[in-house]
C-alpha cells in the first residue's frame, strides 16, 4: 500500500467534507450552511497549501449529510468546492457543487434601490450565469456577479 | 404574479405587444367608450409623475371609469411608516385596477404578487416603464407602419436612460439594426449589448451625432441628465455635445421620425419642432391610446 499523504486536517468517520474552499470563502460557506449553530463535531482547515486555489479551506462535519438546498447555497459562495460523503473513513460517494437554477432568500441584491433592500421582502434570484455566478433580481431585474454576492 | 399584470416590457410576448398594438389603433379611432363603467382603478404614485398620471388618468377616464389614489407619497400612509405590501393590501380590496409608480426598483413586481388585482407598472424607479415603451412602439408602428426590419438610432444617455433599455428589449422581438450614439461615459452598458450579440441582432456605437443619422428609420433622442454625474465638469463637458439641429436632418430619410420621451431640455433645437420629421409630441397623444389598450387587456375587457 502506498504512504498516505499527511492530513492536515484530521479524518472523520462518517460524515461530509466540503474541500476546495477558497480560502477567503470559508466564514461564507460556514455562514450560509448555519454550522455555527450546529451540535455536531466540525473541524475546519483554513489557509492550506492547494495547488489549485492557492490557499483553501476545507470543513468537515461529524454525522452530517448536506441537503440539496444546503448544497444549492454552498454553490453560491463557492462553486469551486468539492463534497465527499465519509462511511467508515472512506469515501463513499463525491458530490459536485450544482448551481441552482433559482434562488431565494439566501443572499441579497446588490442594488441599494431594490424593493427587497429597503422592505420587508424575500429576495429571489434568476442564476443567469454559473461560471462565474450572475443572478438576477426577480424584483428590481439587475445583476449581482460572484463577487458582489452577500449571503443574508 | 397575477396573469394580467403589466411590470416589465418583458412579461408581453412579441405577439401580446402586436395584440396590444392593435387595440390602441382602435382607441385612436374612437377613444371614448364606456367599457370601465362601474369600475375603480387606483392611481398609486408614490413619487409625482405629473405626465405619467395624466396620461393614465385620461386613459381612464375617457374609458368612464373612476380613479381613486394619490399623486404623491406625502399624501399616502407611507409618511407613517406603512409598508408597501400592506397599501396594497388595502387598495386591492377596494380596486379592479391597480396602476403604481414607485421610487424604489421592483416595487410593481411585488405588488403585482402581493395583489388579486392587475398591477401596471408606471415606472418603478430607474427599472421598467413598460406603458412608456409600448408608446414608443406604437408611435414606431404608426409612422413606420411595420416594426420589422427598422434602423433604431438612440442618442443621448444610453447607460441610465431606462427609456432606451426597455425599447432594445421590446424591439429585439422584430429584427432591427440598432445604432447607439452616446459619449464614452453614458455608452450602452454591456449587459444590453450581450443581449443583443446572443440574438445576433446588429449594433453600431457611435460618438459622434453626425450624417450617420442619414441610414435612420427612427431617431430615439433622450435626455442628459445632471444628476447622473458624479462629477460636475463631466457633464459640463458632455452636455451640449449631442444637440440635434434642423440643418442636421436635411440628408434624413424622408420617412425619418424623431421621437424623445419627454421632456426635452435643450437637445433638441426648438427649429426642429417645425419639420415634419418631428414626432415627439404626437408621441405624447399616442400614450393614451396606449394606456387604454393596456388596461383593455389586463381587465381581459370585450368591445
Amino acid at each position: 500500500m502506498a504512504a498516505k499523504k499527511e492530513l492536515q486536517v484530521s479524518a472523520v468517520e462518517n460524515g461530509t467534507v466540503i474541500d476546495h474552499i477558497p480560502a477567503d470563502k470559508l466564514f461564507d460557506v460556514i455562514n450560509v450552511l448555519g454550522i455555527q449553530s450546529l451540535e455536531n463535531t466540525v473541524t475546519f482547515g483554513y489557509n492550506l497549501v492547494s495547488s489549485k486555489l492557492g490557499k483553501k479551506a476545507i470543513i468537515k462535519i461529524w454525522d452530517k449529510f448536506l441537503k440539496d438546498d444546503e448544497v444549492n447555497k454552498l454553490a453560491l459562495v463557492a462553486p469551486t468546492a468539492k463534497i465527499n460523503i465519509i462511511k467508515d473513513f472512506e469515501v463513499a460517494e463525491k458530490k459536485a457543487v450544482m448551481v441552482p437554477k433559482h434562488v431565494e432568500g439566501i443572499a441579497k441584491c446588490v442594488n441599494p434601490k431594490c424593493i427587497t433592500n429597503n422592505q420587508k421582502v424575500r429576495t429571489k434570484f434568476d442564476v443567469v450565469g454559473s461560471s462565474p455566478i450572475v443572478l438576477k433580481c426577480h424584483y428590481c431585474e439587475k445583476l449581482t456577479d460572484q463577487e458582489h454576492i452577500v449571503i443574508i | 404574479m397575477n396573469k394580467r399584470s403589466l411590470v416589465s416590457i418583458t412579461d408581453y410576448s412579441k405577439e401580446e405587444i402586436l395584440e396590444v398594438l392593435k387595440i390602441a389603433s382602435e382607441f385612436e379611432k374612437n377613444p371614448n367608450c364606456n367599457l370601465l363603467a362601474g369600475k375603480v382603478v387606483a392611481s398609486l404614485f408614490f413619487e409625482p409623475s405629473t405626465r405619467t398620471r395624466l396620461s393614465f388618468e385620461t386613459a381612464i377616464s375617457r374609458m368612464g371609469g373612476r380613479i381613486v389614489g394619490f399623486s404623491d407619497a406625502s399624501s399616502s400612509s407611507t409618511t407613517k411608516g406603512e409598508s408597501l405590501k400592506d397599501t396594497t393590501k388595502m387598495v386591492d380590496n377596494y380596486c379592479d385596477l391597480i396602476v403604481m409608480r414607485h421610487p424604489l426598483e421592483g416595487a410593481a413586481r411585488f405588488a403585482s404578487e402581493v395583489a388579486s388585482v392587475p398591477v401596471i407598472n408606471a415606472g418603478d424607479g430607474a427599472n421598467q416603464h413598460p406603458t412608456q415603451t409600448m408608446l414608443d412602439l406604437y408611435s414606431i408602428y404608426k409612422t413606420q407602419g411595420t416594426l420589422e426590419n427598422l434602423n433604431i438610432f438612440m442618442v443621448g444617455d444610453l447607460k441610465y436612460g431606462r427609456t432606451v433599455h426597455s425599447l432594445l428589449q421590446a424591439m429585439s422581438h422584430f429584427n432591427p439594426t440598432f445604432h447607439f450614439i452616446s459619449p464614452k461615459e453614458l455608452e450602452m452598458p454591456q449587459a444590453y449589448k450581450l443581449f443583443l450579440d446572443e440574438l445576433h441582432i446588429p449594433y453600431y456605437e457611435h460618438t459622434e451625432l453626425d450624417d450617420v443619422i442619414n441610414d435612420a428609420d427612427i431617431l430615439y433622442m433622450t435626455r442628459v441628465q445632471r444628476e447622473r454625474f458624479a462629477d460636475p465638469l463631466e457633464y459640463e463637458k458632455v452636455k451640449n455635445v449631442y444637440i440635434l439641429k434642423n440643418s442636421m436632418l436635411a440628408g434624413t430619410k424622408d420617412t425619418m421620425r424623431i421621437l424623445h420621451p419627454l421632456p426635452r431640455v435643450n437637445e433638441i433645437d426648438e427649429d426642429v419642432d417645425d419639420n415634419k420629421k418631428a414626432y415627439y409630441f404626437q408621441q405624447a397623444l399616442n400614450g393614451v391610446y396606449t394606456r387604454q389598450a393596456i388596461i383593455f387587456k389586463a381587465l381581459d375587457l370585450k368591445w
